[in-house]
């Protein structure tokens, strides 16, 4: 809403300056984004042409005889449009200008112009910065005062104001003069809507009939005849402008005029155009059609409320009008609308056919339906005044939905209460009824209150406690930290565990990265190398087709993530997202489990000097989640697993228990191809719900060993199939063996083809005494025959 | 022992040692043979023996060490090594900024008491919109942009959405919870909004709640200026003015000073000095009354917060979509 400082000074005298005004409307509630400034020129005065002479030395300049009022100044000017008699702008020195040959801003000062002194100047519109336009000077019209300032006369702040839902009010000047007179303790001097009816009766000339008062709770109709249409007075059209809206004609204009005065829209008919003069307010039928103001035909439905005549539609309610009914040069009489709509109601149609408007913004912020009639009768006053109309007698006015509204009760206690401030009675009162509210004392500390009737938003007791304190001011309220019992804490696991899994992941060298939930069916198949078994959730109007369905798996986002740094990035990239995947359920909210998924590759060898120079494996991937099932104290096994994201033979099921908690491998090259990944690219999922429970366990404590430990090495040969798995399960069966270390892996030459060697590093270690040679000598061999017997393993020669 | 003095490398000292103080030197031959001597000789030249053994001992350790710092001073140059070449690196990662606001944001409010709760993204519009005052017909709900998820009401007529703010968990929580309450609840929430530099669809928030008997605006404002002191730093000025959210009544803004301008008024701040933070205020009665609480007996205090404007403004960030684009060269800087 934009509000001009010049129109709002009609109703109520402003002493701070715009600045100060503009941040204590803020402060209040309304957010004043933007204080424009109209002029604003010092030292410059209206000033007539008294008398013009030629200049003694130039042919092209002239003197002009300027009157101030007081007194009579004589300037040298080279405008061509010197008539004495007209009114002018004028500059004396030390105003600040715009030069009107460099458009620089300059400050005016007394100089001699061939010869002759010069101490002022009479300004072109682009002097004032009004326009660009220097051709000559700016004449005012006849009414500005003599000798006063020009920015008295042409002047104007306008306010921006960011109007919040529940304040309809503030989109009006006079609901803002109501608001600043609160602010100021000034008084509001509401506009006398006295007018002098000339006509017959309205009742003989206009029908109203309210079919559907549900949505139609209340309709005043006023009519004036004998209209003659034309431009608006100069006045009306500033203040429109100010508010940017156009001036169309003067009936138009004062529609829009009232509107912007008092927050209630209303429509001009021309009274001719309607059929039977009657007016019907009821549902559209569907597939209704009507051409509206802006030419095009609209096809209502059946929860459109429409204005009909007995023969056709015209207008669709709080919305716009029709174009067989609008106001043309022509029209002599016009039948005003000046009414209140369900503001639900308003607000659908107008999306549905796409017709914001001032007034639908209006109407759905829900205006109080007793700004009717006065509205009305502003803008019949207004049409009397500037277009010469008759006015009837009377306005009809139907009010269906008329409502008795009950005073609110506030107590003091209540006030103290919920501020946390105590406002004394009287404050309470005097701030109450500065906002314009009907304010009656039950007792020393209670009262009944009553909304004025321009605001909508005062219902509860809380609302009025709301204005009590932005009036006062929010500063006013002292600040306390919470003092009451400290509420109980349950423990938040997930939580934790996630905050373990992030820091772990970090620490290891993995950047966290967060996905978009909406994702796009082709990432998410692409990314589990199938077709979706779960049919993931999807929005109903989805912004674009990459932002359609809930993910259902973390991998796509971070495989595509991936790739997408892959161009930029040298050497190893770590990447890991935690959050939700959403699993749909039958008629509830989808199960949204807790997921972690890791991915890294390697583009090629970072040219680093003593980098790491082989690229990330398999191994690197189990390694970060080995590191990670450390950190979180969890113990973890690895089984053949199956999954179709991953290449056959080199994935791995994470299992803890009988649980399976999550995945790891190599990408499927099918999913490496169509994320545009290199073959060497790893990934790990983990479930982290599924996990949590594993994590809850207390960590055990054992005692340090009080004897030392015997270490010997184990080299083995063995055929190809047997696993590292196979080999220290058995070892790890003899209790002697405290750790069992793989430190060497190796096929080729040294061993039969179809063979490998695994060697350890075996630490015995007994809790009760010091193991001699022998005794380790002698699990050793038996530990050996076991792997003989069971899988054929040799010791290495 | 003018031998020892002499000597220049450490090298000459060993065939010292062995000379005087080996097993087959002098000394050690003399101390060896004192068992053939008597009683009384044996006592007198043992006594003198020893005591040249330690003297020449000692002697010899003095110059060993004396010895061994000069050549490890001028050793050291010969083993010096570049200093200025990089270390062997060690692999480095990092915690989305947005999860380090929301960590740093929540022990922030949990030193003060609060817990930390989390709740559906995919919600019911009842919990979004009906139970926070704006029920079916309310003209907020209409001007707040959501996504609605295509799926059949469920058999109560409510309807699925994405969240569009982390606030139904204040209803979620003080129907299952008996104050007092104190929440607070980060998360990610959807608006149906183009995506441009200043705009997201999706973003972070953190949501706070406060209900016992007897809290006040007063608690309000000493709890989140609490906040505001702990996080952007004691001596920043913070600002409360009135402003409007369905479910709250009375509503506050809560601004700080512009870091940049120190509240004279800059670009990042718009001119005013003031950057807003979070939108807050006392629970309105309706919400009370529809999770069953009296709202004369009770009443308590929300807030939210977008979180990715913090660091935006830290750091001085010119698109908001470098956080969900998962750059790594915008990541890594954080």
């Amino acid at each position: 809403m934009k509000c001009s400082l010049k129109w709002l000074r009609k109703y109520v005298d402003i002493t701070l300056s715009p600045e100060e005004l503009a941040k204590r409307m803020t402060l209040a509630g309304t957010e004043v984004s933007h204080v424009e400034v109209i002029g604003g020129w010092e030292n410059v005065y209206v000033g007539q042409i008294a008398a013009v002479n030629p200049h003694p030395n130039a042919d092209r300049l002239r003197l002009a005889t300027v009157n101030l009022g007081g007194e009579q100044v004589t300037v040298v000017c080279g405008a061509p449009n010197l008539v004495i008699g007209d009114k002018i702008a004028f500059a004396r020195a030390g105003a600040n200008l715009i030069d009107g040959h460099k458009g620089e801003k300059i400050m005016l000062k007394p100089s001699k112009i061939r010869g002759v002194l010069s101490e002022g100047m009479v300004c072109s519109e682009m002097e004032l910065g009004l326009s660009k336009n220097h051709e000559g000077i700016l004449v005012l019209p006849p009414d500005a005062p003599l000798g006063g300032k020009l920015s008295d006369y042409m002047g104007d702040v306008v306010f921006d104001l960011e109007v919040t839902p529940n304040r309809p009010d503030m989109l009006s000047v006079l609901g803002i003069a109501h608001e600043v007179a609160a602010l100021t303790g000034a008084t509001v001097h509401e506009p006398n809507l006295d007018y002098a009816p000339a006509g017959r009766s309205i009742g003989e000339s206009v029908s109203v009939e309210i079919a559907d008062a549900d949505l139609c709770p209340r309709y005043c109709a006023a009519l004036v005849t004998d209209i003659k249409i034309g431009e608006s007075p100069r006045w009306l059209k500033e203040a429109l402008m100010a508010s940017a809206v156009r001036s169309i004609n003067n009936v138009v204009d004062i529609t829009n005029f009232v509107m912007l005065e008092y927050g209630q829209p209303l429509h001009a008919f021309d009274y001719k155009q309607i059929g039977c003069s009657k007016i019907i307010i009821r549902r559209a039928n569907e597939d209704e059609v009507i051409t509206t103001l802006d030419g095009v035909e609209r096809k209502l439905s059946a929860d459109t409320l429409v204005i009909v005549d007995p023969n056709r539609a015209i207008a669709v309610a709080g919305v716009m009008g029709g174009a067989t009914s609008e106001v043309t040069p022509s029209t002599t009489a016009i039948l005003l609308e000046s009414a209140s709509f369900k503001p639900s109601s308003v607000h659908n149609t107008a999306s549905r056919l796409k017709l914001q408007s001032e007034a639908s913004a209006r109407f759905e912020r829900g205006i109080r339906p007793e700004l009717t009639l006065p509205a009305a009768r502003r803008a019949v006053q207004l049409m009397v005044e500037l277009c010469g109309g008759k006015a009837a007698e009377g306005i009809i006015d139907h009010y269906p939905g008329r409502r008795d509204i009950a005073p609110v009760t506030l107590t003091t206690a209540e006030v103290k209460r919920i501020l946390g401030l105590e406002v004394s009675p009287a404050q309470i009162e005097k701030t109450l009824v500065s906002l314009g509210c009907a304010v009656t004392r039950r007792s020393e500390h209670e009262f009944a209150v009553t909304a004025p009737y321009w605001r909508s938003d005062l219902r509860l007791d809380a609302d009025f406690i709301e204005d009590i304190a932005r009036i006062m001011g929010y500063e006013h309220i002292p600040e306390r930290l919470l003092s009451g019992a400290l509420p109980h804490q349950n423990p938040n696991p997930m939580l934790s565990l996630r905050e373990k899994m992030r820091q772990a992941l970090a620490g290891f060298g993995f950047q966290e990265i967060i996905t978009y939930a909406l994702t796009d069916r082709q990432t998410l198949e692409k990314g589990l190398n199938t077709t979706l078994t779960v049919e993931p959730l999807r929005v109903a109007h989805p912004m674009s087709s990459e932002q359609e369905y809930l993910r259902t798996s973390l991998r796509g986002n971070l495989l595509a993530a991936l790739s997408s740094n892959m161009r930029r990035e040298e050497g190893a990239i770590l990447l890991f997202e935690t959050g939700h995947i959403y699993l749909p359920r039958a008629g509830d909210l989808p199960e949204e489990p807790e997921m972690l998924c890791g991915v890294l590759t390697s583009t090629g060898v970072e040219k680093v000097w003593r980098g790491r120079k082989e690229p990330m494996d398999f191994f690197d991937a189990k390694g970060a989640v080995e590191g990670l099932m450390a950190a979180l104290g969890v113990s973890v096994e690895y089984k053949e697993s199956n999954d179709a994201g991953l290449r056959t033979g080199r994935q791995a099921a994470i299992m803890t228990g009988n649980a399976q908690i999550g995945v790891l491998g190599e990408l499927h090259p099918k999913v490496s191809q169509a994320f545009d990944l290199l073959a060497g690219t790893y990934l790990f999922e983990i479930q982290a719900d599924t996990l949590m429970p594993y994590t809850l366990e207390a960590a055990r404590y054992e005692p340090l060993p009080r004897f030392p430990a015997v270490v010997r090495d184990l080299a083995l040969v063995l055929d190809e199939g047997v696993s590292h798995q196979q080999v220290v399960d058995i070892i790890r069966g003899f209790s002697l063996v405290k750790k069992a270390v793989l430190f060497d892996v190796y096929s080729g030459k040294q061993v039969a083809a179809s063979k490998k060697s695994l060697a350890y590093s075996l630490a015995f270690q007994s809790p009760d005494h010091t193991l001699t040679d022998t005794e380790v000598d002698k699990v050793l061999e038996s530990i050996l025959k076991k792997l003989q017997t069971e899988l054929g393993a040799m010791l290495r020669g | 022992m003018g031998e020892l003095t002499a000597a220049k490398m450490s090298a000459e000292l060993e065939p010292w040692r062995v000379r005087y103080l080996g097993k087959k030197s002098q000394l050690t031959e003399i101390l060896r043979g004192l068992s053939s001597l008597s009683i009384e000789e044996r006592k007198e030249a043992g006594a003198l023996s020893n005591t040249l053994k330690i003297e020449l001992e000692s002697a010899f350790k003095s110059k060993e060490e004396s010895m061994r710092d000069s050549e490890m001073a001028s050793g050291a140059a010969k083993d010096a090594i570049d200093i200025s070449l990089p270390g062997r690196p060690f692999p480095r990662g990092r915690l989305h900024p947005v999860s380090q606001a929301l960590g740093e944001i929540s022990s922030i409010f949990t030193g003060m008491g609060f817990q930390v709760l989390e709740g559906p993204e995919v919600e019911w519009d009842y919990y979004n919109f009906d139970m926070l005052n704006m029920p079916k017909e309310h003209p907020a709900r209409a001007a707040t942009d959501t996504f609605w998820i295509d799926a059949p009401p469920n058999d109560r007529g409510w309807q699925m959405l994405l969240r569009t703010h982390t606030s139904p968990m204040q209803v979620r929580t003080m129907e299952k919870t008996k104050p007092p309450i104190r929440i607070v609840v980060p998360g990610i929430v959807h608006r149906y909004e183009a995506t441009d530099a200043t705009h997201l669809s999706m973003f972070s928030q953190i949501e706070g709640l406060a209900v016992d008997e007897g809290i006040g605006m007063a608690d309000l404002k000493g709890t989140l200026h609490e906040f505001a002191r702990r996080f952007f730093g004691p001596d920043r000025r913070v600002r409360f003015r009135c402003d409007f959210f369905p479910y709250v009544e009375p509503g506050a803004e809560m601004a700080v000073e512009c870091a940049v301008c120190c509240g004279d008024g800059c670009r990042l701040c718009g001119g005013s000095g003031w950057i807003e933070v979070l939108g807050s205020g006392m629970v309105h009665p309706h919400v009370l009354e529809g999770v069953g609480l009296d709202p004369k007996k009770y009443s308590g205090f929300a807030f939210g917060m977008g979180i990715e404007r913090i660091p935006l403004l830290r750091y001085g960030i010119e698109d908001i979509r470098l956080f969900y684009g998962s750059d790594l060269r915008f990541l890594r800087q954080f």
